[in-house]
């Protein structure tokens, strides 16, 4: 009977034990950095490793906890790149760094969650597939209209343009900001491990503690039987809109961290394309959806495997189309499924035979 | 005895096809209704007119002196209309404990902040939150369950669950829909002793619609039969069933 329950109230499947593996992630590589026993390759996906586990907790918040399948979450990560990045080279030498950046990520969320929340009102009333081809819209149209923009500031003002920088107006000697395809260029580089670790574990808490609230319970009962829940007076607009518009706004952190950790930035089809949004969906998937722990497990080693495997770069994506399909087969395949029942069948009777000896 | 609903030439149709006509009942307090007719006479649609899931063409439904017609079925929860379901609707994936939980989402309120942040009102909800729906529970038997996953119970258990899910919303009126269906006799009496209980333990005021005639004669006030949209026989359990029409149209000889 016992492997029936839900929750077992152990220790290793505590959110505690979350936040704990966490920290102590974070604390043996401060110690290898600090000795110098890390290599500068490293080093560099340090803060990679904490935008993209925070970018799959926050999709698993959408795919998983709400069961709505978005592919356009490379396109919030993008908004707040460039939101918190454009805030940050204007105020740059104006005001304290520190006090800047806090401000910056509070930027990069909220303009990501403006935008999650209106594309969600109309969004959020498809389903299934159709939403996925949408949110997949969306995420390129994003990507691709900010690549077009231009945007600089002189004594008269902003100056605004889809066309080009010349069109901008701007005074002599004076630069764009966001310069079109080129990007924003210059901005401070904030980011560093500690800070990618501490907005991570922010990130775990709100979804963790999201998920066992009155909220999380709706938005899992909508999830689970959307006609049940509207029959038990769960708003099922305002609940799916909530999960979409806070997962929106951590993607928006996620981009604050990733733009910081670079001096030039770009919006390419390779950083916030749907190539990165599949990405983040195969984090998602491989980590367990809706296992908040697996997403940061399998975004960290999805991450470093093609680092570790840097001779085999090239393979990556085929890389992860095999594990993919392997895992794909080992979860749901009939056959796999009998083979490994009959694994743990033959395991068991091992161990009562093992039991069985030691009390005769 | 005050009228709890009170429905008025409802009707709906489709296209065409007038799936509902004309059904007018009269629900009072603490009353066991019963709804029964053959395959496809309109008894789920009435239910679905009731809560909201379906929109009447003509006629009005009035809870409690409140006219509730045409309001979403969310609403019509708040209003406190509770339902179960002919397929067994439950959250799945949640444990037994959460699924009654959800039901009492809407009197136990606090901020999405304010449970992200843990604050004390959170805790004291939460807290009063388990303590009602072990009550709950408890009532049907289930509060040894409460941390299974709801779809581990066995069937006639998550029917169980379903009522007492219904019931945490606080509803001055329960539909059931065919509670018994795909229970043996003796899991059928027990669902007998439930809804009795429910009735009395909850002061309740139940509407069910059921195949099963011993559940609906053993407990049953009043009866009303469809047949092709229409009522055809209206009044006390007993009288109904010796009613030669009911019988040629829906219980055979």
């Amino acid at each position: 009977m016992g492997k029936n329950k839900l929750s077992k109230k152990n220790f290793l499947q505590s959110d505690a034990c979350t936040y704990l593996m966490v920290i102590l992630a974070y604390l043996i590589v401060e110690i290898f950095v600090r000795s110098g026993h890390i290599s500068s390759l490293m080093k560099g996906i340090l803060v990679p490793l904490c935008t993209y586990s925070i970018m799959a907790v926050s999709l698993n918040l959408v795919v998983g906890i709400s069961g709505e399948l978005s592919l356009g979450h490379a396109g919030f990560m993008c908004l707040g790149a460039f939101s918190s990045a454009l805030w940050s080279n204007l105020m740059e030498d104006k005001m304290p760094a520190g006090v800047s950046f806090l401000i910056a990520i509070f930027i990069g969320a909220c303009v990501a969650a403006v935008f999650g929340f209106l594309i969600g009102i109309p969004v959020l009333r498809l389903k299934g597939d159709y939403l996925a081809i949408v949110t997949l819209a969306f995420g390129e149209i994003i990507k691709n209209l900010i690549n077009a923009l231009y945007f600089g500031i002189d004594s008269n003002g902003l100056h605004f343009s889809l066309k080009d920088s010349l069109s901008l107006g701007l005074e002599k000697g004076v630069k764009p900001i966001i310069n079109g395809a080129q990007g924003i260029t210059g901005t401070p580089k904030m980011s560093n491990f500690t800070i990618g670790v501490v907005l991570l574990l922010l990130t775990l808490f709100i979804v963790l503690n999201l998920i066992h609230s009155r909220t999380g319970r709706a938005i899992m009962a909508i999830r689970d039987n959307r006609i049940a829940a509207e029959s038990i007076g769960l708003d099922v607009t305002k609940y799916k809109l909530l999960a979409f518009t806070i997962s929106a706004a951590i993607a928006g952190v996620g981009g604050v961290l990733y733009a910081h950790n670079l001096s030039s930035l770009q919006a390419l089809p390779k950083n916030f394309g749907y190539n990165q949004s599949i990405m983040i969906l195969v984090f998602v998937v491989m980590g367990g959806i809706g296992n908040i722990r697996g997403s940061v497990i399998s975004a960290v080693i999805l991450t470093l495997l093609p680092e570790v495997l840097r001779s085999l770069n090239n393979y990556r994506m085929l890389m992860y189309s095999i594990v993919l399909i392997f895992m794909m087969l080992f979860t749901s395949a009939p056959a796999f499924i009998q083979y490994r029942q009959k694994l743990t069948q033959v395991f068991r009777k091992r161990k009562t035979d093992e039991d069985g000896k030691e009390e005769a | 005895m005050a009228v709890v609903l009170d429905v008025q030439s409802l009707g709906i149709s489709f296209g065409g096809l007038r799936a509902v006509d004309n059904f007018n009942v009269q629900i009072e307090k603490n009353e066991l209704y019963g709804l029964i007719g053959p395959n496809g006479a309109g008894k789920t649609t009435i239910f679905n007119l009731l809560t909201g899931v379906y929109k009447p063409t003509d006629g009005q439904i009035i809870l409690d002196g409140e006219n509730i017609t045409g309001l979403h079925c969310i609403d019509i929860n708040k209003k406190g209309i509770a339902r179960t379901f002919q397929n067994i609707r439950l959250f799945s994936n949640l444990s037994v404990l959460d699924n009654v939980k959800a039901g009492l989402h809407n009197h136990y309120v606090y901020s999405t902040a304010g449970g992200i942040f843990r604050t004390p009102k959170f805790r004291k909800m939460e807290a009063d939150m388990n303590k009602e729906a072990m009550r709950l529970l408890k009532v049907f038997g289930l509060d040894g369950f409460s941390e299974y996953k709801a779809s581990n119970l066995p069937y006639g258990q998550q029917r169980k669950l379903e009522i007492a899910r219904a019931l945490a919303t606080e509803p001055k009126l329960l539909l059931l829909d065919e509670p018994a269906a795909g229970m043996n006799p003796s899991e059928t009496k027990e669902l007998m002793d439930t809804i009795r209980l429910v009735r009395d333990q909850f002061d309740m005021t139940i509407l069910l619609i059921e195949h099963d005639m011993k559940l609906v004669s053993g407990i049953c006030d009043r009866l009303t039969v469809l047949n092709f949209g229409q009522v055809l026989k209206q009044g006390e359990t007993q009288e109904v069933l010796h009613d030669p029409a009911v019988i040629k149209a829906y219980l055979g000889d």
